[in-house]
C-alpha cells in the first residue's frame, strides 16, 4: 500500500428535507486501500459512498478525487466519474442490452476504445467472472448473482481507479452472495482501490484494510478488522456487532 | 333498412371512403405533429431549471396541460377556428388548417403527459448506473432511459392515435371534410338519418378496432422479447 492519498472527504453534510443524514464526516481513503463501511440502518452508509461520486450533491464539505475538489461546481464531474465504478444493490444492468452490450457501451461511446478493442476487453472480463457464454444474451436470462457480476466488470471496463460498492450482496439469494463475493476478492487481490458498504461482517473482516462504523452520520468509530471485530471501543460498535454476529 | 343501407353505401361509397381519407389524415397529422410537440413538452415539463422556487418551463408546460386537459375539445375547436384567422394580419388560413392546429396542440399536450410517464417509469438506477461510467445527463438520456421509455410509451401512443380517430369526429361541426361531416352531406341530400349513421359507425368500429388488436398485439410482442 502506498500512501497516495487517492479520496479525501472533509466536513461533508447531507441533508434530505429536514433529515440531516450525514454530519460531517471528514476521511481519506488511500491508493490500493480497501475499505468496508458497516453500520445500522438509516447510518448514513450508502449516503457517504453515494456522495463520493456525486450521485449525491452534499450540502457542506469537500470531496477530493485524485487532488480535484470535484464538489467545484466548475468541475466536469463526468470526467471523474468514468474513473469511479461504482456497483448497486439493485445490479442496474441494463435490460434493453445484451450482456455485451451492456459493458461495451460506455467505452465506445464515451471514445476510450474503438467497439473491437471493447469487444475483445468484453470478453476477457466475461470470462474472469465466468459469464463468457452469456455475452450475448440479455439481462432477463441471468440470475441475481449473475447480473451482478455483469455489473461489476461492466463497472471495470472503464478501468476505474477505484471502486465503489453499495450492498452489492444485499439483494442477492443467500445462495448467490458468494459468487459475488468470489469476484469481489479478486478484484481486491488485484490492489485494486475499494470501498464497499456491507452486511457480509465475514467478509468485511477478511478482505478490508480498514473498517468504518458508521452510526447517527457520522464514523463513530473506525479502525483494522482486528481492532473493530476483536475489540470494539464504542458502546455502538459492540452493540451493533453484538447483534449481527450471532 | 338493410336494403336502404345497401342503397346508401352503392350510391355514395367514394363519399364514405373521402371521408374515411380525411379521418385518418386529421388523426395521423394530429398524432404526429402531437409526438413531435409533445417530447419537447415532457423535456420541458421534466426540465429542472429553476429561478428562485419556480420552474418556469415545468409550470408552463403544466398549465398548457391542464387547461387542455380541463377544456372540451370542442370548445378548443372553436377556440381557434374564431382566434387563428384574426390573430395574423396577412395569413387567412383555411378552416381544415385551424381545426388541425387545435387537434395537434390538444393531442400534444396528451402525448407529452404519455412521454413524460413514459420516461419517468424508467428506474432511477437506470439513470444512475449510466451516469456513473460517466455519461452526461444528455447521453444517459438518449442511450439508456429512452430506449427503455419507448417500450412504454409506443402503446399508449397507438392507443392515443385511436381515441383520435374518433375525436376528430367533433371537426364535422366545422364541415372540414371527415366522415361525420359526410355523415351530414350525404344524411341531408338523402333525409335519411339512421342508415348513413350505421355505415359511418361500422367504418369507425372497424378501423378503431383493428388498430386496437394491433396495438394489444404490438404490447404483447414487446413484453415478449428482451
Amino acid at each position: 500500500m502506498t500512501d497516495k492519498e487517492l479520496l479525501k472527504v472533509e466536513n461533508l453534510h447531507k441533508k434530505f428535507g429536514d433529515l440531516h443524514v450525514l454530519k460531517g464526516v471528514t476521511e481519506h481513503i488511500t491508493q490500493g486501500e480497501v475499505v468496508s463501511v458497516i453500520g445500522p440502518s438509516g447510518g448514513g452508509k450508502s449516503t457517504f459512498l453515494r456522495c463520493l461520486n456525486l450521485l449525491e450533491i452534499p450540502d457542506e464539505g469537500k470531496i477530493y478525487f485524485e487532488g480535484v475538489d470535484i464538489t467545484d461546481k466548475k468541475v466536469d464531474i463526468n470526467v471523474h466519474r468514468q474513473k469511479m465504478g461504482m456497483v448497486f444493490q439493485h445490479f442496474n444492468v441494463f435490460p434493453n442490452m445484451t450482456v455485451g452490450q451492456n459493458i461495451t457501451m460506455a467505452p465506445v461511446l464515451l471514445g476510450k476504445k474503438s467497439q473491437k478493442e471493447a469487444d475483445e476487453m468484453a470478453a476477457e472480463l466475461l470470462n474472469r467472472v465466468g459469464l463468457l457464454e452469456k455475452i450475448n444474451e440479455y439481462p432477463k436470462r441471468l440470475s441475481g448473482g449473475q447480473k451482478q457480476r455483469l455489473a461489476i466488470v461492466r463497472a471495470l471496463a472503464m478501468e476505474p481507479d477505484v471502486m465503489l460498492f453499495d450492498e452489492p450482496t444485499s439483494a442477492l439469494d443467500p445462495e448467490m452472495v458468494g459468487e459475488v463475493l468470489a469476484v469481489i476478492k479478486e478484484l481486491v487481490k488485484t490492489g485494486m482501490t475499494t470501498v464497499i458498504v456491507t452486511h457480509e461482517m465475514g467478509f468485511a473482516r477478511e478482505v478490508s484494510d480498514r473498517v468504518f462504523f458508521m452510526d447517527g452520520g457520522i464514523i463513530a468509530e473506525k479502525g483494522t478488522p482486528e481492532e473493530i471485530f476483536g475489540n470494539p471501543q464504542n458502546p455502538r460498535t459492540k452493540e451493533f456487532l453484538g447483534k449481527v454476529l450471532y | 333498412m338493410i336494403e336502404n343501407i345497401a342503397k346508401v353505401w352503392t350510391q355514395y361509397w367514394n363519399l364514405f371512403l373521402t371521408g374515411l381519407g380525411y379521418t385518418l389524415l386529421l388523426s395521423l397529422i394530429t398524432v404526429l405533429a402531437g409526438c413531435v410537440i409533445g417530447f419537447f413538452l415532457a423535456l420541458m415539463r421534466m426540465s429542472k431549471w429553476k429561478v428562485g422556487n419556480v420552474k418556469p418551463l415545468s409550470a408552463v408546460v403544466g398549465m398548457f396541460v391542464e387547461i387542455v386537459r380541463g377544456t372540451p375539445l370542442l370548445l378548443q375547436l372553436y377556440f381557434f377556428y374564431f382566434l387563428l384567422p384574426d390573430l395574423v394580419y396577412f395569413w387567412e388560413p383555411s378552416k381544415f388548417t385551424c381545426i388541425t392546429i387545435a387537434l395537434c396542440l390538444n393531442s400534444a399536450a396528451y402525448v407529452s403527459e404519455i412521454i413524460r410517464a413514459g420516461i419517468q417509469a424508467v428506474d432511477r438506477g437506470q439513470t444512475e448506473a449510466a451516469r456513473c461510467l460517466g455519461l452526461n445527463s444528455k447521453q444517459a438520456m438518449i442511450h439508456v432511459v429512452l430506449p427503455q421509455a419507448v417500450k412504454n410509451i409506443l402503446p399508449a401512443l397507438c392507443n392515443e392515435f385511436v381515441t383520435m380517430i374518433k375525436e376528430t369526429s367533433l371537426a364535422s361541426t366545422f364541415f372540414v371534410g371527415e366522415l361525420m361531416t359526410q355523415y351530414k352531406t350525404i344524411s341531408g341530400a338523402l333525409y335519411l338519418t339512421i342508415e348513413p349513421l350505421i355505415i359511418v359507425g361500422i367504418i369507425y368500429f372497424v378501423v378503431t378496432f383493428s388498430l386496437s388488436k394491433c396495438v394489444l398485439a404490438m404490447e404483447r410482442r414487446m413484453s415478449a422479447g428482451d
